[in-house]
């Protein structure tokens, strides 16, 4: 396939995901959009053409794994394991119901492709660190990927996962902020900010960096995890800038971290998302 | 369950530590799955000979706990066994979060061990003094919590530990112990050892309280009070079996623990005879107090942790028969 094909593929599967991770959201009336949305090209990109993975066999020993450790962006990727086969898509319609294998933050003993647990920010880096680790020392020429928020670098284990990861020299690791610029209580340059910024700061940490300037596009993206493969002794930082919340029409404009709109507002959005996968189909 | 009583209440001549060091050269050995992490504290368990001998399963993280526990995690997942280390305060405190969510809410069983526990923190002092570790671990759901008596027990609770594929939390005494068991004993998880046998109280004892509770029962022999003592190694899962049945068979109970007493073996055996058998029972352990710094004998003293205490218990306890 050419390349042009592959990315209108992508483009395709990132507007699927964001629909059905609006409409899993919806179906509860109430969780996680804005921090979903703004992940869902770099999943599309992770699942849709670059990682090795197995939907019939979750835990392949070969694999590349994937670790949200901002673990509140489970709704997308649910979404996205569901649309690649790793269980039909309407199980993750009961999110968040009694005893659901579709928790808010990603569990790696509820739901099938769910590599390790995430929900206390910060910690995801550690284990995907471990996991890394691991994976070398079997001599696996496999990837581990990993997305940190924004929001989630104010915790000190983001960098003393950092610090151990160029250490080891763990060229597997790859890890994705999603530089959204939002965090719970306002702009992250408000309630936290980072200094020379957060690329800067991995770059301080002995990683490897790359700036994607539009981390919701699926072109740049993986022009980006492409280039990380070939570096070698160090980890890779990929710093997405997205936007919190895109594509959902009552979570853009405000970038909230989570939402509860009223009915009419998600059926404006979930119809929203209907058209424009209608229109990246018709491309 | 086999093992012989040394009853001398002199220390080892070696340090605890390489019970544990010995222990994990043979399973290291015996399978490259096992390794250790460790935060800067090679030096303090001489874990270093360990780097040394398997480069690929040991590794030292820094000055960093809570990453270090992570990485624990994300180890175990790749299908291994690992046991992570720090001082007892560190690997609890420090890196709770950690040990909760990455590894024990996430089912990876990863073996955490907290070294230098209560007063044998000594001359590091109150900041390093975890009377708490254990009561934190033991808030866990289906962690395995213990503390071992002494070499010969630490060696084989390691290589259990290894093969039991539950998530704990183990004390180690670095330096020097008293010798309670000869090498080779063989203990369970979970279930308790009884040392002696006694018809007027029961002293149930862990760690270094265990040759203190010996100790108290042969003050209290030569006084004509029989007491029975248990070395309850295990406070998680407790063998409340065992405990019920003492406290049938002698009337009332003491407990002996370098722990603080709020959440601690005394408040667990408390717990298990209100459902079982109440009987009348006194707690020898710290009281509502922080640590501080001192040698151990001195802090032994300080905190009441000594055989004079556990007698004084005993009678306590009897009396209220």
């Amino acid at each position: 396939m050419q390349k042009a094909e592959k990315m209108q593929a992508l483009r395709v599967f990132a507007a699927e995901i964001r629909l059905e991770a609006l409409k899993t959201i919806g179906s509860l009336g109430f969780g996680h959009v804005g921090g979903s949305m703004s992940v869902v090209e770099a999943l599309a990109v992770l699942y849709g053409e670059v990682m090795k993975v197995d939907p019939k066999n979750p835990r392949w020993e070969d694999r590349d794994w994937c670790v949200m450790s901002k673990g509140h962006a489970g709704p997308a990727m649910y979404a996205t394991l569901g649309l690649k086969g790793f269980y039909p898509i309407e199980q993750a319609y009961t999110l968040n119901q009694p005893h659901t294998n579709f928790p808010s933050h990603t569990d790696r003993t509820k739901t099938p492709g769910i590599d390790l647990t995430t929900g206390s920010l910060g910690q995801g880096m550690s284990s995907a660190v471990g996991a890394a680790l691991g994976n070398k020392m079997d001599d696996r020429a496999n990837h581990v990927f990993v997305f940190v928020g924004d929001g989630e670098c104010d915790e000190g284990q983001v960098w003393e996962g950092a610090q151990f990861a160029a250490h080891y020299k763990l060229d597997n690791l790859i890890c994705f902020v999603d530089y959204n610029k939002r965090q719970l209580d306002g702009a992250v340059d408000d309630v936290m900010s980072h200094g020379k910024g957060i690329g800067a700061k991995f770059d301080a940490f002995g990683w490897n960096v790359i700036d994607v300037k539009d981390g919701n596009d699926v072109e740049e993206i993986y022009d980006a995890v492409m280039a990380a493969y070939d570096c070698k002794g160090k980890p890779t930082c990929i710093v997405l800038n997205t936007v919190k919340g895109k594509g959902a029409t009552f979570a853009e404009p405000s970038g909230a971290h989570s939402s509860q709109p009223t009915k009419e507002q998600w059926d404006e959005a979930i119809a929203a998302a209907e058209a424009e996968l209608a229109k990246v189909k018709a491309q | 369950m086999n093992f012989t009583l040394i009853g001398k209440h002199e220390n080892d001549s070696r340090a605890n530590r390489d019970a544990y060091v010995t222990a994990m050269e043979e399973l290291m050995a015996a399978d490259s799955k096992v390794c250790h992490i460790d935060c800067d504290l090679y030096g303090c368990i001489n874990t270093k000979k360990l780097e040394n001998a398997f480069p690929k399963q040991t590794f030292n993280a820094g000055i960093a706990e809570a990453n270090a526990m992570g990485v624990a995690a994300g180890l175990t997942a790749t299908g291994r066994t690992v046991f992570m280390h720090s001082f007892g305060c560190f690997s609890s405190r420090r890196a709770y979060d950690q040990a909760f969510m990455s590894c024990a809410y996430a089912k990876l069983p990863v073996h955490v061990l907290g070294s230098d526990p209560g007063v044998c923190a000594a001359f590091n002092g109150g900041t390093h003094m975890p009377f708490e570790d254990m009561a934190l671990y033991m808030a866990i759901p289906d962690a395995v919590v213990i503390d071992p008596t002494d070499y010969a027990m630490l060696n084989d609770l390691t290589k259990k530990l290894a093969a039991s594929g539950k998530f704990s939390y183990m004390r180690m005494v670095r330096k020097g112990i008293v010798k309670v068991y000869d090498d080779g004993a063989d203990f369970e998880i979970g279930k308790g050892v009884t040392l002696k046998d006694g018809k007027d109280v029961t002293i149930i004892a862990s760690g270094i309280m265990v040759d203190e509770a010996l100790k108290a029962q042969e003050t209290l022999a030569a006084e004509g009070i029989s007491a029975k003592v248990i070395d309850m190694f295990t406070w998680k899962p407790l063998d409340d079996e065992l405990i019920a049945a003492a406290a049938k068979e002698t009337g009332c109970i003491v407990t002996a623990e370098n722990h603080q007493l709020k959440c601690g073996l005394g408040a667990a055996v408390a717990q298990s005879l209100a459902k079982s058998c109440p009987v009348p029972m006194e707690m020898v352990g710290v009281e509502d107090r922080f640590g501080q710094v001192g040698a151990q004998k001195f802090l032994q003293e300080e905190y009441g942790l000594t055989a004079a205490h556990i007698v004084e218990a005993a009678k306590k306890a009897i009396s209220r028969k």
